[in-house]
Parts: C-alpha cells; structure tokens; sequence
C-alpha cells in the first residue's frame, strides 16, 4: 500500500482572530459574529490568495459541535456561502471532537490523492461563548464516551480528566516539578501569543506569568490538580488552508516557494470506552507520531519547530514525551531546561497554541497546519523562528478527546 | 431542636424588599441544602415569604429564578455529588435546572402575615420603623405555634427595645446583612442582654453557613455600620454647610463628594452612598439613633428638607438608582439637585471650577477599583496618603480632615463600646461598605 503516490501542498493559510475572554474586542453582553461569519472570513481569506472558488474542486469542513454551541448542523452546505462559485461542488463535513481539523485536513489529503481534486479548500471552525464555561463542558464532555462516563465524570468533565493525568504524573515525578513545568508552559504560551495578533492572549499584559500560573488549585469550584491558567480557554475562531496538488498549485498561482509540501503523516483512532492504560502517558499520541516520522522518514533531529495539542499543560508535558523529545518522567525538565521556548532547540507552538492562541475545539488543527505554514515559508510575521538548514521540518499533532483521534502531519517548505 | 429542625419552617417578613429579597434567596439556597442532604428527604422544608405587596412578590420570584441558577452554576462542582443517586440527571445543565426547582420549591410566596404562625424561625426585614416592626412581631408572636426564634434585620433598632416591647423573653437577635445581602460578605449579629445562649449560637451557625464574616456589635443604636455611616454622612453635611456661603450649594455637594470618592478612594462618593440607601432610610435611621442617643446631634436638617420636596433617591425594581441629592445617568452621578431652583444642576456646569479649586489628587491617584485589586494595598495606601498630606490643595484639606473624622468616629465606636476593638470597626468598613481601607488607620495623623 502506497499512500504517497502523489505531492501533497498545502498553501495560502489564513486565521479569523480566536475571540473570548482575554481580547479587548470581547465583550460577552454583546452580540457576537455568528459560525457562518467565521466559516465566511477563513473560507475567504484563503480563496483570496487561490484566485477563487473557481479554482477550487472540493470543499472540507471540519468542526466538533456546532450542533449544540451553536444549534447549527448541515455545515458543508456553509462552504458555498464563502463564495458562490464553491456552490455545486463535492462538500463535506467531518468530526473527531478536538481533532476535527486534523481529520479535515486528512480527508483533504486523500481527495487530492484519489485524484478527485486539485484544489481543496479546508476550513475549521468552532463558535463555543454561546453558552456560559460550565455548560460548555457538558457540550465539549460528548468528546468523552456519553454513556459509560458522563454521569460520574467532574461538572469540567475535560479539564477534570486531565486533572487526573496531572495527578498521575505529580504521583510519579513529583508534584512541584511539573508544576513548575507547567508554569514555564503557560509563560511560553503567553509569549508567543503577545507577538501574534490574532492570538487569543494577543493582549495579555501580565508581568509575571509563572507566579501567576503557579495558583494554587481549587477542588472546590474547578478540578484537584489544575488551574484555570492550565486550561485552554473558551474561544470563538476558524482557520482555513487550501490542500493541493502540484498541479493545483499552478492553477492557483502559488510558487512553490509560498507553499509547504506534505511529507508524512499518521492518522490513529483509539477506543472512545476504553479509559487510557497509562495516565501518565498519551499512547495515541506516540503511536500518531511515530507513524508520521516514519511515513515521512525522518527522525527527531530533523524537526525545526512543532504544533502540539496543549489544550491543557499536563497534555503539553505529555506531548512532549509522547512525540520522543524527552523520556517517560522527564518532559519537565525538557521544559524547564528552555527547549520548547521560541529561543530552545525546537519552538513548540509558535503562535501561542491552544493556551496563548486559542482553541475553537473543531478548528484547532486547521489552525496548526496555518500556523506552521506561516513558519516553514517565512510569513510568520512578528512571531517567525528561524528554521535551520538542518532542522527543516515542521510537526503538527492534533488530539481529539482524551487522547482517542490522533493526527499527525509533517510538513517542510516545498521546492 | 437542632439546627436543621429549626430550619425546617422560616418565614421571611417583608420578603420582596431590597433586604428581605436577598434574606429569602440566602435561606432558600440553605434550606434547599439541608433538604437534599440524604437524613432530610422526606422532609418538608417551607419557606413561607411574607410580603404586603403582591406585585414585589412577583418581582421576587424572578429574581430568586435568576439568583438561584447562578448560585448552581458556582456550585455545580459539588452538586453533581448532590444529585449523584439521580440517574436522569447526566449533565451540569439539567442539574442546574433541578437545583433551581428545588430552591423555588422550598419558597411559599404570600401576601398574608398568617403563614408566618407556624414559623419555627422568623426573619423580620420590614422597614426600618420601630413602631411597625413591634406591630408585626406582636402579631406573629401572639399566634405563633412554634415558640418562634426571631431575627431581626434592623440596621439601628435596638434588639433590647424590640424584645421589651413584643414580650420576647430573649427569643430575638440582631442579624444585620449589609445591601446586597447575596454579595456582601458582613453580618453584624446584636445581642440583647436578654437574648437566649442557644438562639445566639444558632445564629452564628446560621451566617457561617451562608459564608459571610460575622461582626458582633453591642446593642446600641445604629450598630457599629449605621453607627459609622450616619455620623460620617453628617460630617460631610457640615463640610457642605460650611462651604456654601463661599461657593453656593450644589458646588460644595460635588467637591465633597468628590473628594470622599476620588482623594479617600472610596468605591463611592458619600452622597452617592447616601442616595444608594436612600434619603428615607437615612433619615429613618437618623431619627432612630438621634431618639435614643440623646445629644449625639445625629440629624440633619439638610436631609428633611430634600425628602419634604419630595427628593428621595433609593433604587427602581430592577437595581437600578433612583435622583437623589444627586441625578444619575446609566448609574453614574451627572448632576446635584439645586435646593433654590429646584432642580438639578449638571455636573458640566459645576466640574471645571469645583476641580479647579480642589486642585489635583495625589499624582499617585488610582480608582478604589484598581487599588481593591492591588497585591500591596497598604504600601500604597501608605505613599498615596503620605503624599496627600504634603499637598496644599484644598481638595486635599478636605480630604484630610474627613479622613481624621472618619478615625474619630471609629475610635469613638470603640469608646463608647459599640465595638470591641478598633479591627472590628474596620472589618465592617471593609466588608459592608467594600472601603479599600479602615477608618482606624494612621494616613491621617
């Protein structure tokens, strides 16, 4: 089985701003765009930049619940509102909770390889301040399996599962360590964000982040083990990228040199009732990687900055073990030793991630792959690291649910 | 009987007013508590809301709806224990809702006076006027069944006075909530000298419950919180008496008002606060103290005049502030009530000169919002005020001698006994009226 019998492009990324609390702009009494606006804004901005709907052959849309959030279903049929000329194409929906946007971007790659299109546009999307954080967590607890865990589950039934895997991990490799590592996460997160102004910490002005992020916990009103800065936050955002071939890329104009090249990835599903094995560890995770690094054929040493799913610290930590940068009990030294910083050997999550970008759950992946090609083709503005010779390589790892959807891409600059 | 036994059948007199409406949802929430405890379920917990007016009933079931989802929301950690036998309830939304129907389900609203006679415990939060409130505590008391305990949420009334006149025998006790009673943290609890050892211990069990920071206060009129507020309103009286003949009335409003907001940094100026309470409970209270503190002086012609023209101030049904001394536009103060035109003068037209005169607050200036939320308050409460004292401003004399009278009334509390010690007296300036600091502090010596 060959799953690379073609090039796969990706080109002409464009983000809304990731709106919730924390951008000046927000203001929850006041009403706010709606998903069909976000889902018009990214659709457009990346259409712009192909010459059109008319260049475009099929349209992904990738979201987790805008059912509930925003009592919208039916969302392909939204891609024909980015442009008219997208009306009477191929479209389609996919879902994989927080990793919808992975899955998008994966259904997008096998059109193109199926040669059933040339040129697709990939949107993700999530619109969640409709509704207060603590219902919101009963939305975002369908990431989890309804039946076998929400009636027992926490009132933050994902920031409580996570809670526990901190728990875990305090237990194994002590407790303020990682809290510290946590800590030095979060100040990564915010750093990168203030220099990115569609980040949803964009305007984050506080002096000491770290003392901040080292607030004690409170069982009591949130979970055991977390605190609020751990936590991604609630945010309103779509991405959209145009996934294509090479002759794709020709029909939209686009020189290769503003283009990133899919090299490897590794698409993985875990049993949704089946509860993790290890909570110290995120197996889906690794094994997603591993495949992509494989199917991409290069090593660790190749990568020169990464994408990883912290939609909380300790998924953070755990993705930085699980991608192989540090062994099992080690990642918060890794972290605190500055590897993961934009200054360290391999800057993770350079627009802020999850934590300082902002995580519109069904629209994060999309967003990684943005961001990503923002870096690897030098358009990251005010928030650019520098990739090396050597290190040409870029990572996303999108995660759906605790650790159950994984996907994995590499990309590096095409030529 | 024990604590949840005497819980079991509350009535709340004067249940849709300002006070009573918080007083009946803070022991709504409790009571729905104590029912979904697992040795309570098959009992009847009733609160019985008495209120007069049937239409500020209404009003008060809204506002229960509305205060008791949030109260769930805060709370929905521990509720998913709660309702954890209920296999129907899966999610925080549908737990929320039931949490809300089983508060409301605990309140019994009424307009009749009778429901209160089966009443094991009675919360009185009617007006603050002696006479009526004996009338209704006689009454309830002569049909009582149960041998009622009463609390009382007088602001100045003593307890000993209220217990002598409705034949008590020691079965009352001041338990003051300061406005709004869901959000301020403070209960002065009164002790008559009559007032049973187990009612006092059942009230102090009753304000840990509901979370709030008990202060005790000797029973003397206007407590420690009225006791400070009138004396420290009069004071800001007198100054105004004393600068209008220079500057005309309406300007001296607004620089004392000014300089008690922005130079003391407070979260208001007095005569905001003033029409917060409103000119007719000012005024009852006054009437209240100055009767029974003989030669204290607590009245204010300035007061009778203002309410005689019909100038009251006090809040609309929905929260918001009504005209007063002062006018307000989208709750901010705009304008001072002109006691010659009668009519009000718009703070535009006063600004630039009274400010002018008063000269510039301290450089180091913050808004009370800003300095509540400061890690170091005392630091710079201590430089703000060092500074403040080296100014040669009017504005900053001004400040200056309200601050020291503001400590001299405090002191003064603590003198006369009202308070024990000078902590107590700022603890109820702290909590009850949110000041970033106490009275009895060193800024102004």
């Amino acid at each position: 089985m060959s799953n690379k019998r073609r090039k796969i492009y990706m080109a002409a990324g464009h983000t809304t701003v990731s709106l919730g609390t924390g951008r000046k702009e927000f203001n929850p009494k006041k009403p706010r765009p709606g998903v069909e606006d976000y889902v018009r804004e990214a659709g457009q901005g990346t259409l712009k930049q192909v010459g059109g709907g008319k260049n475009v052959d099929e349209g992904v849309i990738a979201n987790f619940m805008a059912a509930r959030f925003n009592r919208q279903g039916h969302l392909a049929a939204l891609i024909p509102y980015v442009d008219p000329d997208m009306r009477w194409k191929p479209c389609v929906r996919v879902e994989g909770a927080c990793g919808s946007g992975g899955l998008g971007l994966m259904t997008a790659i096998k059109s193109v390889l199926a040669e059933t299109a040339e040129v697709v546009l990939t949107i993700g999307v999530e619109v969640q301040n409709t509704v207060k954080a603590i219902y919101g967590a009963d939305i975002l607890a369908g990431a989890g399996w309804y039946r076998g865990e929400r009636k027992n589950g926490h009132a933050y039934f994902f920031p409580a599962l996570f809670s526990d895997r901190a728990g875990a991990y305090f237990k194994k490799c002590g407790r303020d360590k990682t809290r510290q590592a946590f800590a030095r996460w979060y100040r990564n997160a915010i750093e990168n964000a203030r220099l990115c102004d569609t980040a949803q910490e964009f305007h984050n002005a506080c002096a000491d982040l770290e003392a901040l992020a080292l607030t004690e916990p409170n069982p009591r009103s949130f979970v055991d083990h977390l605190n609020v800065y751990d936590c991604s936050k609630v945010s309103d955002g779509a991405a959209a990228i145009a996934v294509v071939s090479e002759k794709g890329l020709e029909r939209a104009g686009i020189p290769k040199s503003e283009a990133v090249e899919i090299v490897g990835w590794g698409q993985v599903e875990a049993d949704l009732t089946v509860p993790p094995e290890d909570l110290t560890r995120l197996e889906t995770t690794a094994r997603s990687v591993a495949k992509a690094l494989q199917s991409a054929g290069i090593g660790l040493g190749e990568l020169g900055t990464v994408e990883c799913h912290d939609c909380f610290t300790i998924s953070g930590l755990l993705s930085v073990e699980a991608i192989g940068f540090a062994k099992q009990g080690e990642g918060p030294d890794y972290i605190l030793a500055g590897n993961t910083s934009r200054q360290g050997a391999v800057p993770f999550n350079t627009s802020g991630g999850l934590i300082g970008w902002g995580h519109p759950t069904g629209g994060t992946g999309v967003r990684q792959a943005v961001t990503l090609w923002q870096q690897l083709t030098g358009k990251a503005g005010n928030y650019q690291v520098p990739i090396a010779a050597q290190r040409p390589y870029g990572l996303s790892v999108n995660m759906g649910g605790n650790d159950k959807t994984v996907i994995a891409i590499v990309y590096r600059r095409a030529e | 009987m024990n604590y949840a036994e005497r819980m079991e059948n509350v009535a709340v007199l004067g249940a849709g007013g300002k006070m009573g409406s918080g007083i009946v949802l803070l022991t709504a929430l409790e009571m729905a508590d104590l029912r979904l405890q697992p040795e309570n379920k098959d009992k009847d917990f009733s609160l019985q809301a008495v209120e007069v007016n049937a239409k500020a009933l209404a009003g008060l079931m809204g506002y229960l709806r509305d205060q008791a989802k949030r109260a769930a929301e805060k709370k929905a950690v521990g509720l998913r224990a709660v309702y954890a036998g209920r296999a129907d309830l899966v999610e925080n939304e549908e737990i929320v809702r039931q949490y809300v129907e089983d508060v409301l389900a605990v309140v019994r609203p009424t307009t009749k006076l009778e429901a209160a006679y089966d009443a094991k415990l009675v919360f009185e939060a009617v007006n603050e006027n002696a006479d009526l409130k004996v009338k209704l505590l006689s009454q309830v008391k002569a049909h009582n069944t149960q041998d009622a305990w009463f609390l009382t949420n007088t602001s100045s009334i003593p307890i000993s006075e209220l217990n002598k006149k409705v034949g008590l025998d020691g079965r009352i006790i001041g338990f003051h909530f300061y406005n709004p009673p869901a959000v301020q943290k403070l209960v002065e609890l009164i002790r008559a000298e009559a007032t049973r050892p187990e009612l006092a211990d059942f009230a102090a069990e009753f304000a840990k419950r509901l979370r709030k920071i008990v202060v005790p206060s000797r029973d003397v009129a206007g407590f420690i919180g009225n006791g400070h507020f009138m004396r420290d309103a009069l004071h800001a009286i007198a100054e105004v008496d004393r600068l209008t003949p220079e500057f005309g009335f309406p300007d001296a409003v607004y620089m004392v008002n000014k300089v008690s907001q922005d130079f003391l940094i407070r979260p208001m100026g007095i005569f905001q606060l003033v029409d917060y309470v409103g000119l007719d409970v000012c005024q009852s209270i006054l009437r209240v103290m100055n009767e029974r503190l003989p030669g204290g002086k607590l009245h204010s012609p300035l007061v009778d005049r203002l309410l005689a023209l019909g100038v009251k101030g006090g809040q609309f049904p929905d929260g918001s502030q009504k005209d007063g001394l002062l006018k307000y536009e989208k709750g901010r103060p705009a304008g001072v009530y002109d006691l010659e035109k009668k009519a009000y003068v718009p703070f535009a037209e006063i600004a630039a000169r009274a400010d002018q005169r008063l000269g510039a607050p301290p450089t180091q200036a913050k808004p009370w919002k800003a300095v509540m939320g400061m890690p170091d308050k005392p630091a710079f409460l201590e430089a703000f005020f060092r500074e403040l004292r080296g100014l040669k401003t009017m504005g900053a004399e001004l400040a200056t001698r309200y601050g020291r009278r503001a400590k001299e009334i405090g002191l003064e509390l603590v003198t006369e006994k009202v308070a024990a010690r000078d902590e107590d007296v700022n603890t109820v300036l702290l909590t009850g009226f949110y000041h970033a600091y106490g009275p009895v502090n060193t800024y102004f010596d």
